[in-house]
């Protein structure tokens, strides 16, 4: 028969019940005519953990409380389900990492879990965990801890996705519990409850096991246990490379731009400000120049303003922040507190600004017109995209229409209309203040 | 960003694409991730490239995962930004520890805590410094503009393999969001890097290494030897010892190796300028105004030399070579206190070695030409 621990003496206090469970898991395996190779054993920290030098399978040993996500990793990478997982962890590990456990049953991994439930820590000197029940001591709880422990099992038989949950009493042979457990596919978990004579015996002196686990309510019973849903994982039969030769933009109507042009679009989430400024680095490119374009919104992208900075040039484009544009357009109250330490600051250029706003202190030239009013609010920051660009003649309008006419938008948008209403003189009462 | 040439391809790019795109070209199995900006076109990215996609419910569980698959042989690779590698920071040293390749491309953002997640940033170099527990380096490589997205994420990963470990893949929110012309038509071609497996008979000892001291790779639930992975301090066989001579030696390897393989890895940019007695350092985004900020220098006649390091971490001998050139150094860095200045040189400095800084937002071409003028 395959042998799956070494003759060594295992590395654990005397009458300490992780011995128990380290011999019924070799019985386990064997009964199951299982070789040591088939098998990985992912250990979590704490005394249970240092088992993996007695074990002549796999072994992994990692973090505290991380075992069941490293197994995760493990079982979804492994091409052959006939690969046995099996997670050794304590209570310790399952109460600071308890999250993997529900998100390893949830997802169906295949492994087993077995919880060596001994009501406390016992590497670091016996304190609490979360599972100490009702009642039971421990050196730093001498009065008996005054609160239940989690029922894991009742926990994670909740969980979507899991296949089998088990409880048992860590005495005696108990290899053919372990056995079922290992035979299933997908996620099983076993508690096996056990105690720590160093601590465990010494805090509560004359305690039984069974008594403190009737007294708790933790039945030895089966939780769950029902056809696996075997976890496979997702692959992606359709991955398609991120560009390609369709991509490319080419130049249609050459720019005669000759130093470099830096642009801010500002104005509201929803008001196409993005869209916009995308558009205007596409014709720019159909234009032959290189470009850049950042957006910048408040974490919320519904709401708020929405703004844009966009760099044009007939040369390489190092430096891609804009600290003073020469172009900027406002189109929304948002955008303009968004712009106005910019505007305060600009020595010179030029700014579109929709006439319901008024332009703060600025050295740039401003440029108002009725945006909203004319193009609705939704279409603001693309009628002032097609005015500033008629106004300024960065680039050829054909290269602008180029890439209006094969966008989405132009389904929105009658182009004829908008040209329309943007020649259309201002009249007074649209306009609240030009200033220039 | 290059100027439009004859039979030029040139499309809209971001970094995030090119990272991506040539993460899977090198070979990269899975990709882990949680969300979290500016992370995230790289996340969306990857759902729709990598062959394999996981959405771990948390960063710890991420790098845990990663673990999972790095030892079945896979390459794994997530993208995060500061929050998120600050909760993976103890899986990290346990990949490092059992020597597992993976690529972690962080995106830096304005700090501390969540700070703010739009503007971007470059605070976490300190951070990855000191990562490793007990004075280890843990690499770092640094994107510096987007033909490096494309270059050194093949670059990270092939030093990821070859010298099993994690790799930080170094960037911040303007390198991977910002959208630019850029022609496609001059990318180098990607080479395929692969995990070489143990194929001996004999026995496998996990952590035996040769002159290179790395030691040959076998996945675990292979079905002719036992493979142990352990990040408890271990000998060559991965069992855990406490203090043990052999495994203190086996751990102290895992720096060593990085410093022997070092000039394998080492990826920098240096514009030498003759005559000049000023040495500009300056990595990641700071590097583009910098390259501005020269260009502008050299127009007015002003003779000054660029130094772009890469690899950022180990730190070579190379770059104190090349700064020994110099009567006076000028490091260009977006963060408070001067991070990688501090690194070179100490908390105590020297007064011919100044920082630029800046914090919530982009240092200027010409805040770096005053720095550099500056007498
Ligand atoms: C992140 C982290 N926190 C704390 C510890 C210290 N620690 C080691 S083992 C342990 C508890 C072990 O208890 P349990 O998991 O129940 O295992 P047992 O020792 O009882 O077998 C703790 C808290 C650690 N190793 N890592
Ligand atoms: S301290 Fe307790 S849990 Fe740890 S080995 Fe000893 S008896 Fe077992």
């Amino acid at each position: 028969m395959e042998k799956f621990l070494t003759d060594e003496a295992l590395p654990f206090c005397k009458g300490c019940g992780h011995h128990h469970i380290a011999g019924n898991t070799e019985k386990a395996l064997q009964s199951l005519g299982m070789n040591p190779m088939d098998v990985i054993l992912v250990t979590d920290i704490g005394c249970h953990g240092i088992i993996d030098k007695s074990f002549k399978t796999h072994t992994v040993h990692g973090l505290h409380g991380r075992s069941v996500a490293l197994a995760s990793g493990i079982s979804a990478a492994l091409e052959n389900p006939d690969k046995k997982v099996i997670v050794f962890i304590g209570d310790g590990g399952t109460t600071i990492g308890m999250q993997h456990l529900f998100n390893a049953a949830h997802n169906g991994f295949n492994m087993t879990v077995v919880i060596h439930n001994n009501m406390l820590y016992g590497m670091t000197g016996g304190q609490c965990s979360e599972f100490t029940p009702m009642g039971f001591k421990t050196p730093t709880l001498p009065n008996g801890a005054d609160k239940a422990g989690y029922d894991i099992c009742k926990l994670i038989a909740a969980v979507d996705g899991v296949t089998y949950v088990s409880r048992l009493e860590g005495i005696g042979d108990f290899s053919e519990q372990l056995a079922e457990a290992f035979s299933k596919k997908g996620f099983s978990l076993v508690e096996v409850m056990e105690i720590c004579p160093s601590y465990g015996v010494k805090s509560n002196p004359g305690m039984k096991l069974s008594n403190v686990m009737e007294g708790a309510g933790l039945d030895v019973k089966k939780y769950a246990d029902t056809e696996a849903v075997n976890y496979k994982s997702k692959i992606n039969q359709s991955s398609n490379v991120l560009f390609n030769d369709d991509d490319i933009i080419e130049t249609a109507f050459p720019s005669k731009l000759e130093k470099e042009v830096r642009l801010m679009l500002c104005g509201s989430a929803g008001e196409g400000i993005q869209g916009a400024a995308e558009m205007l680095l596409e014709a720019g490119i159909v234009s032959g120049l290189n470009g850049t374009k950042k957006g910048s919104y408040p974490v919320t992208v519904g709401v708020g303003f929405s703004a844009s900075e966009i760099i044009l040039s007939s040369d390489e484009i190092l430096y891609t922040g804009s600290p003073n544009p020469d172009v900027i357009c406002v189109t929304s109250t948002d955008g303009l507190d968004y712009a106005r330490k910019t505007l305060t600051s600009m020595k010179g250029g030029k700014l579109f600004l929709d006439s319901s706003l008024t332009a703060p202190e600025t050295k740039a030239e401003v440029i108002s017109f009725p945006f909203r009013e004319r193009g609705g609010a939704k279409n603001s920051s693309m009628y002032c995209l097609f005015y500033m660009l008629t106004a300024t003649g960065l680039f050829p309008m054909e290269s602008l229409m180029k890439v209006f006419s094969e966008s989405k938008i132009s389904k929105k948008i009658d182009a004829e209309k908008m040209f329309q209403s943007l020649r259309e003189p201002v009249i007074a009462n649209e306009t609240k203040k030009i200033i220039s | 960003m290059m100027q439009v040439k004859e039979k030029s391809k040139t499309v809209i790019m971001d970094g995030s694409k090119l990272i991506v795109e040539s993460l899977v070209r090198s070979g990269a199995d899975v990709f882990i991730g949680y969300p979290i900006t500016p992370a995230n076109l790289l996340y969306s990215y990857s759902l729709e490239r990598f062959r394999e996609f996981f959405a771990a419910p948390d960063e710890i569980t991420t790098l845990q995962w990663m673990c999972g698959f790095s030892t079945t042989g896979k390459i794994p690779v997530t993208a995060t930004s500061f929050p998120g590698y600050a909760l993976m920071l103890e899986s990290v040293n346990m990949a490092y520890m059992m020597e597992l390749p993976m690529v972690i491309v962080l995106v830096q953002r304005l700090g501390p805590a969540t700070g703010s997640a739009t503007c971007g940033a470059q605070g976490d170099l300190s951070l990855l410094h000191g990562s490793i527990s007990g004075g280890f380096t843990l690499p770092v490589i640094s994107v510096s503009n987007m033909n490096d997205c494309w270059e050194l994420s093949n670059k990270a990963m092939k030093m990821a393999v070859d010298l099993r470990t994690p790799v930080v893949l170094l960037t911040s929110k303007e390198e991977v969001m910002t959208q630019a012309s850029f022609d496609i038509s001059q990318l180098s071609e990607i080479n395929l890097i692969e995990r070489k497996q143990y194929s001996s008979n004999e026995t496998f000892v996990p952590y035996k290494t040769e002159e290179s001291l790395v030691p040959e790779f076998l996945k675990v639930g292979n079905a002719k030897h036992q493979v142990r992975f352990t990040a408890s301090t271990h000998d060559q066989k991965g069992i855990i010892q406490n203090v043990a001579k052999e495994a203190i030696e086996n751990t102290k390897r895992l720096e060593a190796k990085h410093i022997l393989n070092l000039n394998k890895h080492l990826y920098f940019d240096y514009d030498k300028e003759n005559g000049a007695e000023t040495l500009l350092i300056s990595y990641g985004i700071t590097a583009s105004a910098s390259r501005e900020a020269v260009k502008n220098l050299r127009a007015k006649g002003e003779k000054v030399s660029l130094l772009i390091p890469k690899t950022l971490l180990p730190v070579a001998p190379k770059y104190f070579e090349i700064i020994s050139e110099y009567k006076k150094v000028v490091i260009a860095e977006e963060n408070l206190s001067g991070q990688y200045r501090k690194i070179l040189f100490g908390e105590f400095g020297n007064k011919n070695i100044s920082g630029v800084n800046g914090f919530a937002e982009m240092i200027t071409p010409a805040k770096i030409v005053d720095a550099v003028l500056f007498k």
